[in-house]
């Protein structure tokens, strides 16, 4: 189906629902890349305006990318739920757009509609709105999970407390977990990328762990972030595997250039809950996602970077994670250039991440060729706390020596509880308080 | 209560957390011996004080500084005439830094005039071209590419392996190296190129190398040697790495996943 729209003298036409959708998107670097963004800015807005008059319905006829192609589409269109999507089955993306922001949607109301809610429909209606919408709609929403620790309520505001180190160094790394516990750090997770993805440091690093959690009772869960195939062979072999991790993305074929599909997450999802590790509750998967994955593979079928993004996140909800998270701005220039950008994406990825029902954190992030510095990623944690995030990522002074990109710091987390009296994890804030000298 | 009146950083070695490692328990104060990660930072508050704050500005300041540092090649030049007095300069279709960074497939492609004057080229089908990128650090391959060819072209040439004139390849990405190969019908083609600066790392330079380059060949064809630079791998370490993968890869036909590392040279 093509649409047309005419602003002034000028009458554009969008030959299908991905063209409209990538043309509609705020600007931004993959986009141009992949050849797809508007041509021009009038262009931009005359497919915004062609996009708030399309039913909302017509995403449930209309798929991006064919069901018989792709799993992550026959995942969409088999886990729709219609009961969910019934209240608002009448809006179109504009109207819908308005109504989040109205009273009428509240935190339950939001929660109620989540299953009913395709990710082109919640991408569609990102591209309509502006940073404070999605600040504000964001911030609605609430996405409590737990596993040896309740985190997400509103109010709360946790970190990732990431010490990875180049070697994997087990007493490198054990130092700067010390240095995050004693700035109030890692009640998300405490959380290792190891520099090299096998069995044995795998293996090493999670009794490592596992050790610091026990030793000193701490309400956290730990992850060891390496591949989920790493993962399964150590879980049979009865090693402490808290959480399960696997960056994902939302096509089939960009989880095949990751080495996933659905079944092998449904075979690792099923192994860790038969571990039954939480104590509070049994969310035990963390996912990892980030805009331009799908282009950077070779995997995107055209479709726009943040549309991808939110596709992912229809895979990621089938697991009942305990952490996602965005990481930002780690894929580069090419795909996101500068801090606006980079910004933007943030705010969207989270947004749509709450709204489809995920417990969204991101990864504040940036690396050295993009357009951006340490005073963005203050500007994005600031925006990203007032819209409720539920943890961000912790590294020490905000510098990871093995990954060789910059986040957040510890401090920066203990910043913004500050600013805006947000509260670790209870379970982990009493632990880390009932420590100090009275 | 406000929790922010208790400060979790007056916990003392008493009461803080216990981490025992093969160094014996860690203590607050001693956990800069154990990394380099920036941790143990002094503080005003939460706040990191404006010593580390400012350290870390002038890190990111390198960083940022080596991607638009410009490609001294008449430098390298003559600090590499000793050994190789052939050059060609090349550019790829990326006609600036900002349109490098953002269009890496212009970066993988050549410019008409430097198609032109590879076809040109009367010294073709030798078993090695090499060539050399300012790629997203100049610093990299102006500090470190000529001492590491000095070492490495006599070594080719000693073993017999004849080398096309070098090839300087401005704002080129390493897929490059398949299309300047394929042009010179090199058995194999050598990239030095300008890693993507790190903080503590802003002169770091990369060698990767394909068997038969042709265009359209992807990572998994190449083998990388990283961290080229004097406090990393020095220079001609790396150039004795290489070397020794080089023979192997032309004895063996072939380079990537499936050229192992059994000297345990690779990391």
């Amino acid at each position: 189906m093509a649409f047309k729209e005419t602003i002034g003298n000028t009458t554009y036409s969008f030959d299908n629902l991905k063209e409209l959708l990538a043309k509609a998107t705020p600007y931004r670097s993959g986009d141009v890349l992949a050849g797809i963004a508007a041509s021009n800015n009038k262009e931009r807005v005359a497919a915004q305006y062609a996009l708030a008059s399309l039913p909302l319905k017509h995403f449930l006829s209309h798929l991006v990318i064919p069901y018989e192609t792709d799993e992550i589409s026959r995942l969409i269109i088999d886990d729709f739920n219609e009961s969910a999507f019934h209240p608002i089955s009448h809006l179109t993306v504009g109207d819908f757009r308005d109504w989040l922001l109205s009273d009428a949607a509240t935190t339950q109301i939001l929660k109620n509609i989540s299953l009913g809610l395709t990710p082109e429909m919640v991408a569609a209606t990102c591209k309509l709105m502006r940073n404070q919408d999605l600040i504000y709609v964001a911030s609605k929403c609430e996405v409590p999970t737990a596993f040896r620790n309740s985190l997400g309520a509103k109010g709360q505001f946790s970190t990732r407390l990431q010490p990875n180190h180049p070697t994997d160094n087990a007493t490198g790394i054990a130092a700067a977990i010390l240095d995050g516990l004693l700035l109030g750090n890692g009640d998300a997770v405490i959380g290792i990328n190891p520099a090299t993805d096998n069995l044995k440091t795998t293996e090493a690093l999670l009794h490592m762990l596992d050790g610091i959690i026990q030793q000193n009772e701490i309400p956290t869960q730990s992850c060891v972030l390496s591949h989920v195939t790493t993962m399964m062979p150590l879980m049979k072999k009865g090693a402490p595997v808290d959480l399960v991790f696997q960056s994902i993305g939302g096509t089939e074929a960009t989880n095949k250039s990751f080495g996933v599909n659905i079944s092998i997450l449904e075979e690792a999802y099923h192994m860790a809950l038969s571990l039954k590790r939480g104590t509070v509750s049994n969310n035990v998967m963390y996912f990892e996602t980030g805009q331009g994955s799908s282009l950077s593979a070779n995997a995107h079928h055209g479709v726009d970077q943040q549309t991808c993004e939110v596709r992912s996140y229809a895979l990621a909800r089938k697991f009942k994670p305990l952490l996602v998270n965005t990481v930002v701005g780690f894929i580069g220039p090419e795909y996101l250039y500068d801090g606006k950008q980079i910004t933007r994406a943030g705010l969207e990825d989270h947004f749509c991440g709450k709204l489809m029902g995920l417990p969204m954190g991101v990864d504040i992030c940036y690396t050295n060729h993009a357009e951006a510095d340490q005073d963005d990623m203050d500007n994005l944690l600031t925006l990203l706390a007032t819209a409720g995030c539920n943890y961000i990522i912790g590294v020490p002074g905000a510098d990871d020596i093995m990954l060789n990109y910059q986040s957040t710091s510890y401090h920066d987390a203990a910043y913004i509880r500050k600013l805006l009296n947000l509260r670790m994890a209870p379970e982990f804030e009493k632990w880390l308080y009932e420590r100090l000298p009275s | 209560m406000n929790v922010y009146l208790l400060n979790p950083l007056a916990m003392n070695s008493e009461n803080h957390p216990k981490i025992q490692t093969e160094s014996g328990l860690l203590k607050k104060d001693q956990l800069n011996d154990y990394t380099f990660a920036r941790v143990n930072l002094p503080t005003s508050g939460f706040a990191i004080r404006l010593s580390e704050v400012l350290a870390f500005r002038a890190d990111h300041a390198a960083a940022r500084d080596a991607i638009f540092t410009p490609f001294e090649i008449q430098k390298i030049k003559d600090n590499i005439q000793p050994v190789c007095k052939d050059t060609i300069e090349t550019s790829s279709q990326a006609t600036s830094k900002e349109v490098y960074l953002k269009r890496p497939d212009l970066g993988k492609l050549l410019d008409e005039p430097s198609k032109t004057k590879l076809k040109e080229c009367t010294s073709k089908q030798k078993d090695v071209a090499i060539i050399i990128s300012n790629g997203l650090s100049a610093a990299a391959v102006n500090e470190n590419a000529a001492q590491f060819l000095n070492h490495f072209i006599p070594q080719l040439l000693e073993g017999n392996i004849s080398i096309t004139p070098i090839i300087f390849a401005s704002n080129a990405r390493v897929a490059l190296s398949d299309e300047i190969g394929a042009l010179l019908e090199t058995k194999l083609s050598i990239i030095l190129v300008g890693e993507r600066p790190g903080l503590s790392s802003p002169d770091s330079m990369s060698a990767y190398f394909t068997y038969a380059p042709e265009v359209g060949l992807t990572d998994e064809s190449r083998n990388c040697i990283s961290n080229i630079r004097i406090k990393g791998l020095p220079p001609i370490q790396a150039s004795e790495k290489l070397f020794y993968l080089v023979n192997a890869s032309l004895t063996k036909k072939i380079s990537g996943v499936h050229l192992k590392d059994d000297m345990g040279l690779l990391e």
